[in-house]
């Protein structure tokens, strides 16, 4: 019991050092020159958004030979005709691209991290014969970089039949070696192991346990690593490119890229394609962009889990 | 923040130091428990070995094979391996991501590093507007970052003919041999910089501000409580971020395979040793032989990591 009294006496601690922090900052006097340099930052990383959205209303003369610059409007500002162009080209195939990198990064980012919380309760919370082993396992499978990885799943799975299936790609991203790691090192401190004895001596079965009394308390790793993941298989390009091959099963990334590669090819040769590229590229960031900006309270704090002890 | 505060609350911490009390059934609990414990894990498990164990074992098999059209497929040991190692397109491209990672994440580091103290610094309504702007690109995918920047590259069209031309002078070629390396340098650094920049930023929003004050009380001014105080307590943090830059450097691929088509030959089909694995698999079916420079790119960055880790170890490092 008195683990949950001072667990619940947590925010109140957290918002004395935040008022306290927020009180010594406010006495610091404010600097013009590391706000002009924070300007000078801001520029740089809005720079490419700021022409991809400009680019977005040009058709292809404006975009090869605009009146006003590449980071400028031209003279005509047509993104509805982009955005319908984007949308009924090649029987509008562009929709059903976004539709499999929803499908493919919801499932895979969810199933991540399903399979990260249980792993991560299990080896926070359980001690068994081979933990150490199991997690020093774990610990070398975070270095090995997944690209590597992309040809032999590929030869196996193809040695299987599975490529050019969406399991080809959903099942592979489900992998996240790092996620388990971080809910590991975040359910150690945060869940009190007085607290589940005391739902065990209370009579809840193991599974009620893990989900009525732990669950609650992962909630900010859990959004941390869901995001993570989802972000992971969303901007994954090796991986789809290396198992698709039907431009129905793309996903976004590989869709913009088969078109770019067209454009290349045949510049001139009827149809431009650039114009939807730079408008399929600005409609595909948006999600992302939307899911960090409304859901910063979480990831802010939560990327930091890996490195504090 | 909450998660910040959460992992350094001692009071939760100090919850773990209760030892169970012995008595005649733990014996028997504890085993039960070890059964439950694997229960959690197995689903991951499976995954493990099904997407990690079995393609890098199946890869080493085959990468011991060798497929000749007269010969049939022969058992040829470690001759893949001899062969890659003296190929020269396979070590230029890793020469190139060796060279590239150690130019690139240092400038990368110290630039996340000099922002996030920044950001911690001066809390303005700015500062928190600069932080998720300065993130933002890690939400855009590699291919549509690299996509925006060959763009922004054109000597033709982008913004540099706009400052070239009018000074009567050709626009560089961002994308030809001279220049390639720091064009993608940049195209990286606007990717990731944001990312370690927020990592970094959360560490020191960690630490307990009461240092700071004992510090200015000694006499301490802003500088040396950055030197002294907060760049020492985030070594964990920089830690980190230098393996992750590390792992996704060496296993460079989605930013150079972007930019082929448009750089007129530079990026060449052994640029990196992912694209030289790529193409051997896609464009000559040469499965052995890819399988055999997957598995080295995997293992030696594996080596390289672990060593360095290892090298770097102390107490409270972040791998333990």
């Amino acid at each position: 019991m008195t683990s949950l009294l001072t667990s619940r006496r947590l925010p109140a601690t957290t918002s004395s050092t935040e008022t306290r922090r927020r009180a010594a900052t406010r006495r610091a006097p404010r600097n013009i020159t590391a706000h002009i340099f924070l300007g000078a930052l801001i520029i740089y990383f809005l720079i490419p958004l700021w022409w991809l959205i400009v680019a977005s209303s040009k058709d292809a003369t404006g975009l090869f030979a605009g009146t006003n610059g590449a980071l400028w409007f031209d003279k005509n500002i047509d993104y509805v005709g982009n955005f319908r162009d984007l949308f009924t080209f090649n029987g509008g195939i562009y929709l059903r691209w976004l539709g499999n990198s929803l499908l493919y990064s919801l499932s895979g980012g969810l199933g991540a991290t399903v399979l990260a919380v249980l792993a991560g309760y299990g080896f926070a919370k359980f001690k068994f014969r081979g933990r150490n082993f199991a997690f020093a396992l774990l610990l070398g499978a975070v270095m090995v970089p997944v690209t590597a990885l992309v040809i032999p799943t590929f030869i196996m799975m193809s040695g299987l039949q599975l490529t050019n299936t969406i399991w080809a790609v959903i099942l592979p991203s489900m992998l996240s070696p790092f996620g388990v790691y971080l809910m590991r090192v975040y359910i150690a401190d945060a869940v009190p192991d007085e607290l589940l004895d005391a739902a065990r001596v209370d009579g809840a079965g193991e599974f009620r346990t893990f989900v009525q009394v732990a669950l609650p308390l992962m909630r900010p790793a859990i959004v941390t690593v869901l995001l993570l993941s989802i972000v992971a298989t969303w901007n994954n390009y090796f991986l789809p490119l290396a198992m698709l091959n039907d431009n129905n099963l793309y996903p976004v990334t590989v869709g913009l890229d088969l078109w770019q590669g067209l454009a290349s090819g045949n510049n001139g040769g009827g149809f431009s394609l650039w114009s939807i590229i730079v408008m399929g590229s600005l409609v595909s960031i948006i999600p992302l962009i939307v899911a960090f900006l409304s859901l910063q309270k979480y990831w802010q704090g939560g990327l930091s889990l890996g490195s504090l002890k | 923040m909450a998660v910040t505060t959460g992992l350094t609350g001692s009071s939760v911490a100090g919850a773990r130091d209760l030892t169970p009390p012995k008595g005649a059934g733990v014996g028997a609990r504890q085993r039960r428990h070890g059964r439950i414990g694997w229960l959690f894990i197995a689903p991951f498990a499976v995954v493990f070995v099904t997407f990690l164990v079995a393609p890098l074992a199946y890869a080493f098999y085959l990468s011991l094979f060798t497929k000749g059209l007269a010969t049939g497929t022969r058992f040829t040991f470690f001759a893949q391996y001899a062969k890659a190692f003296t190929d020269p397109q396979f070590l230029e491209g890793v020469w190139f991501v060796v060279r590239f990672s150690l130019v690139l994440i240092p400038i990368q580091m110290a630039l996340s590093l000099f922002v996030a103290l920044i950001l911690d610094a001066i809390t303005t309504r700015f500062s928190r507007i600069a932080r998720l702007m300065i993130f933002l690109p890690y939400a855009i995918p590699a291919v549509i970052g690299a996509l925006m920047w060959g763009f922004l590259y054109s000597p033709n069209f982008g913004p540099l003919d706009q400052i070239f031309s009018p000074l009567g002078l050709e626009s560089p070629e961002m994308l030809g041999p001279g220049l390639i390396f720091q064009s993608l340098m940049n195209v990286v650094v606007w990717q990731w910089a944001g990312y370690y920049m927020i990592i970094i930023y959360a560490a020191l929003q960690g630490i307990d501000p009461s240092l700071y004050e004992a510090a200015r009380i000694d006499g301490a001014n802003a500088w040396q409580i950055a030197l002294r105080i907060k760049i020492p307590l985030v070594t964990n943090s920089l830690l980190l971020i230098l393996v992750f830059a590390l792992i996704g450097t060496l296993q460079f691929f989605s930013e150079p395979q972007i930019l082929r088509p448009i750089a007129n030959g530079t990026i060449t089909p052994g640029f990196t040793p992912n694209i030289y694995a790529y193409t051997q698999a896609f464009s000559y079916a040469q499965f052995n032989y890819a399988s055999a420079l997957s598995f080295s790119l995997g293992f030696v960055v594996f080596v390289c990591v672990y060593l360095f880790l290892f090298l770097t170890r102390k107490r409270g490092s972040f791998l333990k």
